[in-house]
């Protein structure tokens, strides 16, 4: 085992953790005073591995760091590249968001950085046990940061919810983990795709189920949905914004290496599984979302209903549709971190949060600027072209006709009709409804300057990207089916 | 690279829609008005540089913006007569808003522009995912412009147009994705001469169907349009029956004749079934309606009921009537609402009861009024008669049935306008208020007086119009040549008489000998 590659090829991980751990014992320390210097400090640690990621060679060629545990390939740098960015969008907007109602300390960025650390390892494990180690400590890390206010009733609830539910998820992928051991006799994904292809036993196929359930529950797909409503309301806004963006890519980018690469010989025992969470989470999110009073809950119903279409690609099953995955995963990323900044921007004067429809009403009038980002996200998320957004749904919905699965297309697609409704109520409350009550707070420049950001990218400016997207999805799909 | 006057034509309207966000009410009115005007200059630019008789595709733009698509631009004489009646139209709907729009007005100068960049978009792409992506689009500065400067049920009327439209047409992409995935292309110039397989033809004919029958909109999936005109500020309904009605149309005749004939031809008796219902129902729900915008809602339901026949009898007289019922009733429809609109705005009410002997008081008002009531029933010398002689003519070559039903329609067209035109302008002024309002002003002698001369003119010269779309209707018809039915009324040729029929033989050798 050469240490010196292995080390080189995970420094982002490495790096991300030894900055983690020093920060971790400044806000020890130092308490309260230090905070501001601990969450530029993060921010520069995520900077530093986002541009180490996006520059680390990759060449096509498939890298493994600690004899075949982690496997560094275009896939894996696409999902960091991904996952860094929104994570640092996540720290940018926090501090601001905590100063009207205290409790922002250190650990935050702490938390984070932690959870960005085990992201990046789940994205790039090729073995059951470096995935597991990978994915609790991202979970853990979550759990703690949705009860992060400390004082706040809900958010506590939402942090004891999502860990129960949440260890039951990690239990039944590990229950799973351990029927395709027992099958295969190996973690190795290599290794498993090789045992399943001689003898796939029906113990075997119980295994996939349970991994997969698992993996929804992660994803937030139905029929392992209801946990999301409630811990996004709960947790607080910027914790919120993280949960729906930089571990939901994680989350869709394991499930995918893992149905691709250990399963990828088996493509009849899941594909019906994912085209059943699709078309599930499509109907259930946009239906769920209809009676929706609270904007967060508008919104996580909003992030399962996205998460059908995301299945989409990756139902069929093709390179073409993991690239459509990861595209859609880009811009998903965009759409649902401004969505999230701009609701955290909507306080009235004493720093109430705007939090529900009859809040907003005749925002247009009140603050424009804020009501015209927040009408092209709404209008973004439900694909209406010009915004990018429609690219997302065109590609991975392109994938699934090309895999000759129209029906699938068909119905999902008119489906999501059905979702338009909510994102144009949406609309409707903020340019239709008479304006009450006044106009809200004055928002901190961080929060414009990310909320533009994403405004920029969702605009149909945005397809100006779509030639070195689609290339750089492409090749990232491609290093999965190399090994193939 | 030649000059890129589309691509001109889409900037600066897209400019000044940025620009007015940022203005107050009076800069965004000269804003909105200047950049339509300056759209309309290039529009005529773009007609005198037409080269009639020349390449099917002029003006023709390609860039490599883009992954998946392309961001290519090009015309033929269609889509430049739609074009034409976009660039037309819309400063006459920005002159329509001038004074009846007082809230957020820079926001609704921005809508407007936004809606003409889309339109123009729509019939100039030559990307297939391009036109759905301008054609899908418009759904969003419409459903604002019902939405905020609507009527009181505006709100419904805007849900209902947004998610009947939106429906429509997303089966549509699958079926485009489809068809790309098949051909390997999404050129619109190739994908007219590909021969997709003809069992497939039929369910992408279908789902293009859902679309266009939506926008078009065809019985009885048009229950979205007089909900959305009736609720939709004046300028908003010139601008739906106008040139938003037409892409139905256009869809028909760029997409579903030529790409799938076999599909056409097979399907065409769903077609002439829906439009002839169209035709005779809607004409009778509009014979007793007492709102004068849904009134003259359910007459373009009617009118578009023909265009769908012309369209459909494969013929060059059906498919040049065809267009040119949409050509002349986008200006005539446009017109009647700007009537409505100039009452409205004084009585603030659409009732027609609330109306009556308005010729007496606004005789230049009534004049106008009268002279697009004509034209709306189909007189001689206007515009309408030219389209719904010719759609009729050719429809008459394919089936006597369909032909009787339809012109059936018109008659009923002439009643329930002329009845409309009686209630409002002629009889005794029952309504004090009614018989005070002052005649046209300036402005709206600016806005309906260029529209009485394009009816006219294409009502007297129709050529100019029908010119530049000859070779194109041309080649469509030679494209469907294959699949053209036969003439139900079997007009067969006979051998011709060696002599005239009034011919008596010459007896000469017998004469006087009796």
């Amino acid at each position: 085992m050469d240490y010196a590659a292995s080390l080189h090829l995970t420094a982002a991980e490495i790096g991300l953790s030894v900055v983690a751990l020093v920060l971790l014992l400044v806000t020890a320390w130092t308490g309260a005073k230090a905070v501001r210097g601990v969450t530029i400090a993060a921010v520069a640690a995520l900077f530093g591995a986002l541009i180490f990621s996006v520059s680390l060679p990759n060449g096509g060629v498939p890298a493994e760091a600690f004899g075949g545990l982690l496997r560094v390939d275009g896939f894996a740098l696409f999902a960091k590249t991904l996952i860094y960015l929104a994570t640092i969008a996540c720290l940018i907007v926090a501090p601001r968001y905590f100063e009207g109602r205290g409790g922002y300390r250190g650990e935050y960025a702490v938390l984070l950085l932690f959870n960005a650390v085990g992201m990046g390892i789940m994205v790039s494990a090729v073995d059951l046990m470096a995935l597991y180690v990978g994915l609790e400590l991202s979970s853990l890390s979550s759990y703690v940061l949705a009860s992060f206010a400390r004082k706040d009733e809900k958010s506590s609830e939402a942090g004891l919810k999502y860990f129960i539910l949440g260890g039951l998820a990690s239990g039944i992928i590990l229950y799973g983990v351990s029927l395709v051991y027992g099958f295969s006799g190996t973690t190795s994904y290599d290794g498993i795709r090789a045992a399943f292809t001689a003898d796939f036993a029906t113990g075997a196929m119980f295994g996939v189920v349970f991994v997969l359930a698992g993996m929804a529950f992660k994803i937030a797909a139905v029929p392992f949905h209801m946990w999301t409503p409630d811990v996004y309301e709960g947790a607080p806004t910027p914790v919120t914004a993280f949960f729906a963006s930089a571990p939901k890519v994680a989350a869709v980018a394991m499930m995918v290496r893992m149905v691709t690469s250990p399963f990828g010989g088996q493509v009849e025992a899941w594909q019906q599984i994912v085209i059943f969470a699709a078309l599930a989470s499509i109907v259930v999110g946009a239906l769920g979302a209809i009676g929706q009073q609270n904007l967060k809950r508008l919104l996580a119903y909003s992030s399962i209903n996205n998460v059908g279409f995301i299945l989409i690609g990756l139902a069929a099953a093709t390179a073409a549709g993991i690239s459509g995955v990861l595209v859609y995963l880009f811009i998903y990323v965009f759409m649902t971190i401004g969505s999230f900044v701009a609701l955290l921007m909507l306080r009235d004067a004493d720093g109430q949060p705007l939090a529900t429809f009859d809040d907003i009403s005749g925002l247009a009038t009140r603050s424009p600027a804020l009501a015209w980002c927040l009408l092209a996200l709404m209008f973004s998320l439900a694909g209406i072209p010009p915004l990018f957004g429609f690219w997302g749904k065109f590609v991975v919905f392109q994938a699934a006709v090309q895999a000759d699965m129209i029906a699938l297309a068909a119905i999902g697609i008119a489906a999501s009709v059905i979702g338009a409704f909510y994102y144009i109520k949406f609309v409707k409350v903020m340019f239709f409804d008479e304006a009450k009550g006044e106009a809200p707070a004055k928002a901190p420049v961080s929060h414009w300057v990310v909320l533009g950001l994403c405004v920029l990218i969702v605009s149909p400016l945005g397809y100006l990207l779509t030639p070195w997207l689609g290339t750089a999805a492409d090749a990232a799909a491609q290093a999965l089916f190399l090994g193939a | 690279m030649e000059f890129p006057i589309l691509s001109l034509m889409l900037a600066v309207p897209l400019i000044a829609a940025i620009a007015c966000l940022f203005l107050d009410a009076p800069a965004a009115r000269m804003t909105a008005l200047f950049a339509t005007l300056i759209d309309l200059a290039l529009g005529v630019m773009l007609w005198i540089n037409y080269d009639i008789g020349g390449a099917q595709w002029q003006f023709q733009e390609n860039l490599q913006l883009f992954a998946g698509f392309e961001y290519a631009l090009g015309i033929d004489g269609i889509a430049l007569m739609l074009i034409m009646l976009s660039v037309f139209l819309m400063p006459i709907c920005i002159l329509a808003s001038w004074d009846s729009i007082s809230k957020r007005v820079g926001e609704y100068m921005s809508a407007f522009l936004l809606m003409e960049v889309l339109m123009i978009g729509v019939f100039a792409a030559q990307d297939l995912f391009l036109f759905y992506i301008f054609f899908e689009a418009g759904l969003i500065p419409m459903y604002l412009i019902i939405g905020v400067w609507g009527g009181d049920n505006r709100i419904y009327a805007s849900y209902k147009f947004f998610l009947y439209t939106l429906l429509g047409s997303v089966l549509m992409l699958i079926a485009m994705l489809w068809m790309v995935n098949e051909a390997g292309t999404s050129s619109i110039p190739v994908l007219m001469q590909y021969d997709f397989p003809v069992g497939a033809q039929f369910w992408l004919w279908l789902a293009f169907f859902a679309s266009f029958a939506v926008k078009m909109p065809m019985w009885p999936v048009h229950t979205w349009l007089p909900d959305a005109h009736v609720q939709a500020p004046t300028a908003g309904s010139v601008i739906l029956a106008g040139v938003l009605l037409k892409l139905g149309g256009y869809g028909f005749i760029r997409f579903s004749l030529p790409m799938f004939p076999d599909a056409s031809a097979d399907l065409a008796w769903l077609v002439f079934g829906l439009s002839m219902v169209a035709v005779i129902y809607t004409s009778l729900v509009a014979l007793v309606q007492e709102d004068m915008k849904k009134l003259i809602a359910y007459s373009s339901v009617a009118h578009m009921a023909i265009v769908t026949v012309g369209l459909f009898a494969f013929n060059v007289q059906g498919l040049e009537g065809a267009m040119m019922v949409m050509l002349g009733h986008g200006l005539v429809s446009g017109a009647l609402f700007l009537c409505v609109g100039v009452i409205y705005d004084r009585l603030h009410t659409r009732e027609i009861a609330r109306y009556g002997g308005l010729s007496i008081n606004m005789p230049k008002y009534a004049l106008f009024f009268l002279l697009f009531t004509m034209a709306s029933i189909g007189l001689p010398g206007t515009s309408n008669f030219v389209g719904e002689f010719l759609a009729l003519a050719g429809i008459y070559e394919v089936s006597t049935f369909v032909t009787l039903v339809c012109t059936t329609g018109i008659i009923l067209g002439a009643a329930y306008m002329l009845y409309l035109y009686r209630r409002v302008a002629f009889g005794e002024q029952k309504n004090a208020d009614a018989a005070a309002m002052p005649d046209l002003n300036a402005r709206e002698w600016a806005m309906l007086a260029p529209i009485a001369a394009a009816v006219l003119w294409m009502g007297v010269y129709p050529e100019s119009f029908l010119a530049p779309m000859r070779q194109d209707i041309a080649s469509l018809e030679a494209r469907l040549a294959s699949v053209a039915p036969h003439y139900d009324s079997e007009l067969a040729v006979g051998t011709p008489r060696e002599t005239a029929a009034n011919y008596v033989e010459y007896d000469g050798d017998k004469e006087g000998a009796h």
